[in-house]
């Protein structure tokens, strides 16, 4: 049967060779395609393997890492955490859902950046501020911050630091209004009568007005003023030690950073270890390990060369110390990530390694 | 001990052991073959046969005058009953010299080899590999000659024979050297002495203890003075020029050869080529290819002859399973998928995969969020997200200013991804557009 349509057609193609008529599409001469079952096999361009990682994967496992911190919130600061967690979350799932209605874009909801964003927003909040403030920042984040730059990918500033940022320039009062934990050891604290309803302030205030170191291991447990995700350095080294195990951060930020301010803080701390606080005491105050695990290590607006990363972790460092010893805010987490991230277009740009065999200039 | 190997690159499941430790089997001799005239980087042949001419196996049927170009050979005894276009494993429609088989057994038409190679000339035996059609078989195809001869200019120092198959699945390479491997070291030898080096080595990937073992007893037992070096398993080591960083910690220059750095790299089956057609006279006409997967029934190493189609093979290893979704020639990672499976095998055929849909998953792609996956993968060190973004938006000089052409397209960045995007594949449009940006200018 094959032999005979081979021969057939050789012949068509001879008779036809003067003839000028258009080129017919000639019926393959092996007649039937050999296939499993009738069905058409697949065709694509390799490779045919992937990894199992994903975008939502990292996006969701960032969210699980964060779960330590969400539960010591809670213990800390009462019940009204989670309504701050969830009123941020769902605000920013709702932003996104409206504005990528708004911009004809497929839905994005299932990837969980904006589930991340709003969590992260709440968790960098002091536990009084009001649940109407957690809306706007979150609209805000995701609005301005996320969907203004394209969406996914294409924001140049963390989202969820960028909301924060605004709501202290629009809310300062309350943005640096704390009240202290349920079980805070009140002498810590100078001037402090009654646990409740008092406003405490955070480590880093009180070290920076009134010079008072406070304890490490209320800083380590989290029992100490400041907002609701950064007080427990224990809960954020679980999660961040948890999501530097299965790679879905980039170890050298969280390394580079918290080096880096542990280096320049000490150094300042070797000159005159009255006046400034010890390197310890600024790796557990305030919101550096939350920053250093799970906000500057956002993939999105970080170098993606290895060089760059580590100028861009160095350099979040640096800044910080400087805001922290010598600036007007006793925090500078917030602003020394924000002031990198509009940096990593440029380091990306001048870090470009060096191709495979290319001439060491 | 240390394993030496390359920086960055990935770690890949190897899905090897449907088919590592399968002997490998000969194919009875298929009914007809389809014989591409290209097969190989180079000028395409031109037929030396006509339809309804009989040919003889091992007779020469097509050859070019070009320099850079290989001659094909019949692979069985039989008649031509065509010289048309048809699909090629690479993709488009290829000339092929169709033959149909008409006796039952080879008549052989040999090489015209001298009792001693040693004595020849060298410009002779370069010629004889030349003559068998002889290309690189680990999958680029490029002609074996033109790398046995380089320009005088280029000194050439070390030697090193390729048996990394990083490739998942593939084990054509890994099963010759165990079964063939005097032969693969005789074929080592001729090379070397052509090429008049002193030093050989053979990169063998830890993954295949067996082989190393009997590579270097071998060595031992025929007293070469070759170095059997085993690598850590890391994809893309069979790459020439990462091979070459892994053995000898040489970089090879960008847009530059192995002999740039004094090395000339031959893959294993190649090396048996050699000594089969300097030894035995026999061409370039049967290949080990590995049948495997997991829409296989049964994963086999298959001792094939070129321009068999890939049906004759699969129906030997059992035939597909129903689910079967996708069929490539190669490996995962670089190989070639493929609609129809009347095609043939050519010379670069490793081996023919076949895969259900729980292998080969079909998934929407994200944004890029940036996470520099692929370039902590890219083990030529470039940024594959920019440059599949500059290819996308066509900006195609930004992108060779960025050494787009420096890819190897090993796809280690597309696998890497989490968002899934089409990396390597943008990057080969790229590369595609600039050379004929290059070209254009060139012309103007």
């Amino acid at each position: 049967m094959e032999k005979n349509e081979t021969t057939a057609s050789a012949q068509i193609l001879d008779t036809q060779k003067n003839v000028q008529e258009p080129p017919k599409l000639k019926k393959d001469p092996r007649e039937k395609l050999y296939k499993p079952k009738g069905r058409p096999l697949i065709l694509a361009s390799s490779p045919f393997s992937q990894t199992k990682d994903s975008v939502p994967k990292i996006m969701w496992f960032v969210s699980l890492a964060l779960s330590p911190t969400i539960i010591c919130s809670v213990i800390f600061f009462g019940i009204r955490s989670i309504y701050m967690i969830s009123t941020s979350i769902l605000a920013a799932l709702v932003t996104e859902f409206v504005i990528t209605r708004l911009r004809k874009q497929p839905d994005t909801l299932s990837d969980g950046s904006a589930f991340l964003t709003g969590l992260l927003l709440a968790l960098t909040l002091p536990p009084t501020f009001p649940i109407s403030g957690c809306i706007l920042g979150s609209v805000f984040a995701i609005f301005i911050g996320k969907q203004l730059f394209g969406g996914l990918g294409c924001n140049i500033f963390n989202p969820a630091l960028l909301g924060r940022a605004f709501l202290q320039a629009s809310f300062p009062v309350k943005m640096t209004t704390w009240t202290l934990p349920r079980f805070a050891d009140i002498h810590t604290y100078s001037g402090v009568t009654s646990a409740d309803a008092i406003t405490g302030a955070t480590p880093l205030g009180l070290f920076k007005y009134e010079n008072i170191v406070t304890d490490l291991k209320p800083l380590f447990l989290g029992n100490v003023g400041g907002s609701l995700g950064e007080t427990s350095a224990l809960a954020l080294l679980i999660g961040g030690i948890f999501l530097l195990m299965m790679r879905h951060a980039d170890w050298r930020i969280p390394v580079g950073f918290l080096g880096s301010v542990a280096f320049f803080g000490g150094i300042f701390w070797l000159v005159d270890s009255t006046a400034y606080p010890s390197p310890l005491f600024h790796l557990l105050s305030g919101g550096l390990l939350l920053g250093a695990f799970f906000m500057a290590t956002d993939m999105v607006t970080s170098p993606i060369t290895i060089k760059g990363t580590w100028i861009y972790s160095i350099g979040a460092g640096i800044l910080l110390v400087i805001i922290r010893l010598f600036g007007g805010l006793p925090e500078g987490v917030m602003y020394s990530i924000l002031i990198m991230n509009g940096l990593t277009p440029l380091i990306n740009r001048y870090t470009r390694p060096k191709f495979f065999g290319e001439a060491r200039a | 001990m240390k394993l030496r190997t390359f920086k960055k690159g990935i770690h890949l499941n190897e899905y090897k052991e449907f088919s590592q430790d399968k002997k490998i089997e000969k194919l009875p001799l298929p009914q007809r073959v389809y014989i591409p005239l290209q097969q190989h980087i180079g000028a395409p042949c031109e037929p030396l046969v006509k339809k309804g001419e009989t040919v003889k196996t091992g007779q020469m049927i097509g050859r070019s005058s070009a320099y850079v170009s290989a001659p094909i050979h019949a692979s069985i005894t039989g008649e031509v009953k065509a010289i048309d276009k048809f699909p090629h494993p690479l993709g488009m429609r290829v000339e092929m010299i169709h033959i149909e088989r008409t006796s039952e057994d080879d008549e052989w038409e040999y090489l015209p080899i001298p009792k001693n190679w040693e004595k020849m000339p060298r410009v002779e035996v370069i010629k004889l590999i030349n003559d068998a059609g002889i290309v690189g078989m680990g999958g680029a195809g490029f002609p074996t000659h033109v790398k046995l001869n380089p320009p005088p200019d280029k000194k050439i120092d070390s030697f090193i024979l390729n048996g990394v198959e990083c490739e998942p699945y593939l084990t054509s390479d890994h099963r010759l050297m165990v079964e063939y491997t005097d032969q693969i070291l005789k074929g080592m030898h001729i090379i070397m002495s052509l090429l008049n080096v002193k030093n050989g080595y053979i990169g063998i990937e830890n993954n295949k203890p067996d082989a190393i073992e009997i590579m270097s007893q071998r060595v031992n037992d025929l007293g070469y003075p070759y170095q059997v070096v085993p690598l850590e398993v890391k994809y893309p080591q069979g790459a020439e020029k990462l091979l070459i960083k892994s053995v000898l910690n040489r970089n090879v220059p960008v847009g530059g050869l192995p002999m740039d750095v004094g090395v000339v790299v031959n893959n294993v089956a190649t090396a048996k080529a050699v000594a089969d057609a300097v030894l035995k006279g026999i061409p370039l006409i049967e290949r080990v290819t590995t049948v495997t997967g997991d829409g296989i029934i049964n994963p086999k190493n298959v001792l094939t002859r070129i321009g068999t189609p890939f049906s004759d093979l699969i129906d030997f290893c059992g035939g597909l399973k129903d689910e079967t979704t996708m069929v490539f020639m190669g490996g995962p990672m670089m190989g070639q998928a493929q609609y129809d499976l009347s095609i043939p095998i050519i010379k670069a055929a490793g081996g023919i995969v076949c895969n259900t849909s729980k292998m080969v998953k079909m998934v929407e792609h994200y944004p890029c969020i940036r996470c520099g996956a692929c370039v902590d993968a890219c083990p030529m060190y470039l940024l594959p997200t920019r440059l599949a973004k500059l290819t996308e938006h066509k900006k195609y000089e930004e992108a060779d200013k960025l050494g787009i052409q420096t890819c190897i397209e090993c796809g280690s960045c597309a696998f890497s991804c989490p968002a899934h995007i089409p990396l390597v594949q943008w990057i080969r449009v790229g590369k595609m557009r600039v050379s004929e940006l290059k070209l254009k200018q060139k012309v103007s």
